[in-house]
């Protein structure tokens, strides 16, 4: 360890408790991956300060000393957004997880970052609200990853992704300066830099401080489970469904090799393994009655549209494992081969039965095993690609396929991310979709907040896909995206396990 | 050669017929968002100052400028996609135009703003100016996809698209939200659509303002989930009293149970509007706000809402109100000073609620701001996004109050 890092690991220290800076390579490595086994980068210190005074800090003598660093959360994130270098220091937020205030009569709570999804829903249930957006790795990841990422679930169908939850927030910039943004209320003070924060995958700042709405717990529910002999009726069938003027709460889809995967696993949730497609729809609201007859119409509307059979949940309890089934899929997923690439794409939704045929065309081409689990009624597909990346050649098969996915998908009017962002993972398609202009324009907004580029370098904008924009000039061209002015001569050693 | 002539032989004469504008400002009217990126790339090698109007339909434009850019030619809607409950539109087609498309083809925008039918597209978006349905379907930015506007240095640039979930790149679409044209002229917008509902009920309640605000505690405490929920002024209501309106809208047994669910919880008290009358009531209750000299609006807290508008009508007056109780979400029209202006917006502040101010003559809200009050750091932010969007100054905009 050179002197540098050393003297920087003591101040860190001094910050945030000895115990709580990682220095050592296996620690290190433990941080080098999110949910996504593509991308690997083992970060040269971690740090794991546990306030919001202590990020601070951090933030502060980072900003003085020009180094780049990267915020996690859980590290759930499927874009290898959360992935840092040697030579930048990872800012772990989970220590911060406190939840400051749930008021109940406002509809609101106010958060720490660090913390987990699914408890602030908990912490609220006793008041009869809760948070709504239920990414599927609610169990584990948190609500500053869910704002970084707006992250979604099976019923932001109905309530809308994170943006629409998100009320206010505190950042600190990248040279440690504490801003404000938005009001308890909603209202914006001027343009909306909540907005515009949120989504912004890490690199305006570090969110230390977070304000989201709670809504009622709906005090009626249905769940329906549909099956279909074709992945394509099952297609339709989302169209007519969205077409009948009821929204549903979730409106999720799971093919064959996703139900069977589910069935042959603990969360085994009852999905008829012969079925091509299931679709599960869940309407809720403030009345029995009126949700029981939507639940109705609904129910015909998939008959009238190719479901074989339809299934009403009876009670909760059958609720709940329908649900388990879905949101364990990935996990029950991952059981089928050493690894999986969770992919993530959104097509408009009537496209979905041939973006779908499409991808089982590509799938087959490159004779590999794809599974769809995914938010159909949002048109925002999860093909997933279950392969052995020791296998040799086979990581580029992955690679090649899951391009084609993307082009197919933005042939359709569609797009490369619909909740799991840019990260690292999508940076080479951004120019598929987006002309230099706008990249440039999203590369000067981003220099607004953070001008050396610092927060989370490398990520999101494919700076070599920019025009230039008033007064930046593109110091670097290249194919790897190049890292606007941060630099660092510190770089820890990761012996030959760096990839 | 007159800047004019230089607009001629730049986007052909169709650009520059168009009516004169009052203050004599010369008025282009480009008819595709190319044509308005080069005006604006002229604009900023040139120099001239540019204001942004959109139909024209409501105010004089008074903003001082070497050129008047409206959106009126950009009146295309490439596409309504009602199976994918989308649409694509150019900024400068009017409301009630876009309204009656949508209808057509079983569809529904699900924002009432306030102003004119004939309110364009463009400037809804660039004011965010939402109305009582933003009970129900959340504010401006909940209904876009992605927008494509044009900067002061005439760059063309795309956000976000039109399917439902995106999260490619930042959000820019939701920075132009409500950014009154400082950050870009719009000119295309991708909208989310709703199926247009089976079933839509207003009912209404007159009474004191305090009667009202005990009531509409009532409605949100039994779990009543309506699409709008307005306290209106006798004034804006045009009653004699203040006048709780709660409307409903959906599948015809959400919007039967919610209305049984409101008499049950309200003893009956609320009267069944005939579909004609409630079109009426909100309609001109947001035309209303055309007829005074200011608007603003302030987003509190529901516990907050009574106290605010206890201020409100202490230092402003209360004639012209249109608030959502339940949201805390409250518009504000009548005439008030500058310095009336800028003390309501202070004490606001110090309640940690913003003040938006969304229409007023120039000379007011160049003095006022459209925004003020700033949080800590955000000054700084909205100074430097300006200078992104906007590096030569080209647009009249007054953002933050003149100091
Ligand atoms: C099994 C599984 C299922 C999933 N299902 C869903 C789903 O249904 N919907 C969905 O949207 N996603 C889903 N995800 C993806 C992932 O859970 C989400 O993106 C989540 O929001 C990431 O949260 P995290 O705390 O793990 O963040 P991390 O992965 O640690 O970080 C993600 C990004 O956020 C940034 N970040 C984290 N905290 C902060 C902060 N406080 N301030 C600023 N930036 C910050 C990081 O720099 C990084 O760029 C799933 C992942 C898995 C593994
Ligand atoms: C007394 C008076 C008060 C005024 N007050 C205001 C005011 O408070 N706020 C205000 O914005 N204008 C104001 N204006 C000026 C405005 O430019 C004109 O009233 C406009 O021509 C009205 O056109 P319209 O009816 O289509 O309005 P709108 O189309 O409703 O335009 C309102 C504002 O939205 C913005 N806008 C419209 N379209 C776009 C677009 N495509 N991209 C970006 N921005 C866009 C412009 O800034 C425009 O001024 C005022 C004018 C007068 C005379």
């Amino acid at each position: 360890m050179s002197r540098d890092v050393a003297s920087l690991v003591d101040t860190l220290a001094e910050i945030v408790g000895p115990g709580h800076v990682r220095t050592a390579l296996p620690e290190r490595v433990t941080y080098a991956k999110d949910g996504l086994p593509t991308h690997r980068r083992v970060p040269g210190v971690v740090v794991l300060p546990g306030s919001r005074d202590e990020v601070i800090a951090v933030v502060r003598l980072l900003g003085a000393l020009g180094m780049p660093f990267v915020p996690r959360g859980a590290g759930t994130g499927l874009s290898g957004g959360a992935l840092a270098d040697g030579d930048a220091v990872l800012i772990v937020l989970t220590r911060l997880n406190r939840i400051l205030k749930i008021d109940a009569r406002n509809r609101l709570a106010v958060v720490e970052p660090g913390v987990v999804n699914i408890r602030l829903s908990a912490a609220a249930a006793p008041h009869g609200l809760q948070y709504t957006p239920d990414p599927s790795s609610q169990t584990a990841c948190t609500i500053g990853g869910n704002v970084a990422e707006n992250a979604g679930g099976p019923h932001c169908l109905k309530y809308g992704v994170t943006a629409t939850h998100v009320l206010a927030l505190e950042v600190a910039l990248a040279d440690g300066r504490v801003v404000e943004l938005g009001s308890p209320g909603g209202e914006p003070w001027g343009p909306d830099l909540v907005g515009l924060f949120v989504g912004s995958e890490g690199n305006f700042g570090v969110a230390t401080r977070i304000t989201v709405r709670l809504l009622p717990v709906a005090r009626a529910v249905r769940t329906l489970l549909a099956d279909f002999t074709s992945l394509r009726t099952a297609g339709e069938a989302v169209s007519a469904v969205i077409a009948s003027g009821i929204v549903p709460a979730a409106l999720e889809m799971m093919d064959q090799s996703c139900i069977r995967a589910v069935e042959d696993s603990v969360y085994a949730a009852g999905y008829p393994r012969d079925a091509a497609a299931v679709l599960l729809a869940e309407l809720d609201g403030g009345h029995e009655v009126a949700v029981a007859a939507d639940a109705e119409t609904i129910e015909s509307v998939l008959r009238a549209h190719g479901a074989r059979s339809v299934r009403v949940a009876a009670d909760a309890q059958e609720r709940e494992r329908l649900w388990l089934g879905r949101k364990k899929a990935f996990g029950a997923m991952g059981r089928l081969s050493r690894d999986l690439v969770v992919q993530d794409a959104v097509v408009p939704r009537s496209t979905l039965p041939d973006v779908l045929e499409t991808i089982a065309r590509i799938a087959a081409e490159y004779g590999l095993t794809v599974s769809n689990v995914f938010h159909a009624g949002d048109g925002n597909l999860h093909p997933n690609i279950s392969f052995d990346g020791r296998t040799p050649g086979l990581r580029e098969r992955v690679e090649a396929a899951s391009a084609e996915i993307m082009a197919t998908c933005i042939a359709a009017g569609g797009t490369i991310t619909g909740e799991h962002g840019i990260g690292l993972d999508k940076l080479r398609y951004m120019p598929l979709l987006f002309d230099g202009d706008s990249l440039a324009a999203m590369r000067a907004v981003r220099r607004v907040w953070d001008p050396d580029e610092r927060v989370n370098p490398g990520k999101v904008v494919p700076v070599h896909a920019c025009r230039e924009w008033a007064g930046t000039r593109n110091a670097e061209r290249g194919t790897r995206n190049a890292r606007g002015n941060a630099r660092s001569d510190f770089r820890v050693a990761t012996s030959g396990l760096d990839t | 050669m007159s800047l004019l002539d230089r607009v001629r032989a730049l986007l052909g004469d169709e650009a520059v017929e168009v009516a004169a504008t009052p203050d004599g400002v010369p008025r282009v009217a480009p008819a595709s968002p190319d044509a308005v990126a080069l005006l604006l790339g002229t604009a900023r090698e040139e120099g001239w100052r540019v204001r942004i109007e959109g139909a024209g339909s409501w105010l004089p434009a008074d903003a001082p400028a070497d050129l008047a850019l409206t959106t009126r030619r950009l009146d295309k809607i490439p596409a309504i996609e009602p199976q994918d409950l989308s649409a694509t539109a150019e900024a400068g087609i009017g409301c009630d135009l876009l309204r009656q498309q949508l209808a057509d083809r079983g569809t529904w925008l699900a924002l009432d703003p306030p102003g004119l039918a004939g309110r364009t597209v463009g400037s809804i978006v660039a004011t965010a100016t939402a109305g009582p349905l933003r009970q129900g379907f959340g504010p401006v930015r909940d209904h876009l996809l992605g927008v494509t506007f044009v900067t002061g240095d005439g760059r063309l640039v795309h956000s976000g698209g039109r399917v439902v979930k995106n999260v490619a790149g930042y959000d820019l679409t939701r920075l132009e939200a409500g950014a009154f044209g400082a950050f870009g002229v719009i000119v295309l917008v991708h909208l989310r659509l709703r199926a247009l509902p089976r079933a839509d009920q207003t009912l209404a309640l007159e009474g004191s303002r305090e009667d009202l605000t005990q009531v509409a505690e009532d409605i949100a405490a039994a779990g009543i989930q309506p699409a709008a929920h307005e306290l209106m002024s006798p004034a804006l209501a045009r009653r004699e009293r203040w006048l709780l309106a709660v409307r409903f809208a959906g599948s015809a047994a959400l919007v039967a149970a919610e209305e049984a669910g409101l008499r049950a919880a309200t003893g009956g008290r609320f009267a069944a509007l005939r579909a004609d009358e409630g079109h009426s009531l909100w309609m001109r209750a947001a035309e209303s706000f055309a007829t005074r000299p200011v608007a603003f609006r302030i987003g509190g807290l529901p516990d907050s809402s009574d106290e605010l508008l206890d201020l409100l009508q202490h230092q402003v007056g209360d004639e012209w109100i249109s608030a959502s109780p339940a949201i805390g979400a409250i518009r504000w029209g009548g005439d008030a000073t500058i310095d009336r202006l800028k003390r309501v917006r202070r004490t606001l502040a110090g309640l940690e609620v913003p003040l938006t101010l969304e229409r007023a003559p120039w000379p007011v809200r160049s003095a006022v701001g459209h925004f003020g009050a700033y949080r800590e750091g955000v000054g700084p932010l909205v100074a430097g996004l300006r200078r992104t969007f906007d590096p030569g100054e080209a647009f009249v905009v007054a953002a933050e109050a003149a100091e």
